[in-house]
């Protein structure tokens, strides 16, 4: 790295190119790919990190620490934050609106990278400077005598915009109260107007075995009341159903009962027994 | 192995970024796939400031950070407004120019 003009590099990074580049490419797949955005979230974070590193081997030290922390650390973080806002339902709907959407963007996709890496091929590239004579008294400094006198304007620009950016986001996020908040009178007249639900929600879970969150209370007649569940999971479709592990429970209570006393046993027990603990998951996100 | 190849994975990267933004309806993960594009942008700035042995790339880099980093505050605070309007974060939804 440190020759003034070299054809290649250390075999140490190009070994650690190819490893790293490997896991950026499929953090940037991953980050298309995924169908959760938590997921896409983190993989996108994989491959900035690496991106650091890879501004680290190419000289660049202080753009490697300030990816770390402005990107990772700042941006992801925020991301994050606004999923955790909004993500409530985060997880894309496989349905497609434009019908051929997907291909047709796949193609364009293709053919644009077609475009860059042939282009990229066209030209030859024999040897290359370095960055040995730039970084000769570091690299901090030297990039900061270039920021303070050759870029100093476009550094003055990017402070007011940093400013802009700032303060139309408060503008964009604050919400001005118009109408007052109703009282809780107030919404229980609304209620009963409407006629929805009157009495407080039923609980979650039935019987002592299972009085998870995300069990459905059970109706008399032994249907799931999806309304014992918090909204929060109805919506991530994350009730686990709970009606035929109920009932095969029930009857397995039934024949251990009917053993106890010595009557006949019913034919369902064994199967019924058999069930066990697996509850049968429901679709991923119900739509 | 040539610097070169950094720029060959930085097109790679921008593709992958490319075509999230024209896939996926999520509105968050559209802007991932932007910021992806935007640091694959930046690894190329850095590779050629290596091959040119001057420090104007990384510069210009840097700069490529602080204006990516006040157009992720704006988009997720907009992000943030649709939701609060709409109720998702789908790109589908906002279909309308206005609120």
């Amino acid at each position: 790295m440190n020759t003034l003009a070299a054809t290649s590099t250390s075999t140490g990074e190009a070994v650690q190119f190819w490893v790293l580049g490997t896991v950026a490419v499929l953090g940037g797949l991953g980050t298309v790919l995924m169908r959760r955005a938590v997921h896409s979230a983190l993989c996108l974070a994989a491959t900035m990190i690496i991106l650091a590193m890879f501004y680290l081997a190419n000289g660049a030290y202080f753009l490697g620490v300030v990816q770390i922390v402005v990107y990772t650390g700042a941006v992801m973080m925020l991301f994050l934050f606004v999923l955790m806002l909004v993500g409530v339902s985060a997880a894309d709907s496989l349905k497609e609106t434009l019908k051929g959407q997907r291909w047709l963007a796949l193609g364009c996709a293709l053919g644009l990278g077609i475009l860059l890496i042939a282009g990229i091929g066209q030209a030859s590239v024999g040897s290359f400077t370095g960055l040995g004579a730039a970084n000769a008294e570091g690299n901090v400094p030297a990039l900061a005598t270039l920021l303070f006198t050759k870029y100093v304007v476009a550094f003055e620009v990017v402070g007011a915009l940093l400013t802009v950016a700032a303060v139309g986001a408060t503008l964009l996020t604050h919400r001005e109260r118009i109408e007052k908040t109703k009282s809780q009178r107030e919404q229980a007249e609304e209620r009963v107007r409407g006629g929805k639900q009157l009495p407080p929600l039923p609980a979650p879970g039935v019987y002592a075995r299972h009085n998870a969150v995300d069990r459905p209370g059970l109706l008399p007649d032994g249907t799931p009341a999806a309304i014992s569940v918090s909204s929060t999971l109805r919506e991530r479709g994350q009730i686990r159903e709970v009606s035929t592990e109920q009932m095969a429970s029930l009857a397995a209570l039934e024949q251990r009962t009917a053993e106890y006393h010595g009557q006949p046993t019913t034919p369902q027990g064994p199967t019924a027994e058999a069930e066990g603990d697996s509850a049968p998951e429901p679709e991923e996100a119900a739509k | 192995m040539s610097p070169i190849n950094y720029v060959y994975l930085a097109a790679l990267l921008f593709t992958i970024g490319a075509s999230g933004v024209l896939v996926r309806r999520n509105a968050i993960v559209v802007f991932m796939s932007i910021e992806l594009m935007l640091n694959a942008a930046n690894l190329t700035l850095v590779a050629f400031s290596r091959m040119h042995g001057n420090l104007d790339g990384q510069v210009m880099a840097f700069f490529v950070m602080v204006v990516a980093a006040a157009e992720v505050v704006v988009g997720l605070a907009i992000i943030v407004m649709l939701y609060r309007s709409r109720h998702s974060a789908s790109v589908d939804d906002a279909s309308l120019m206005k609120l």
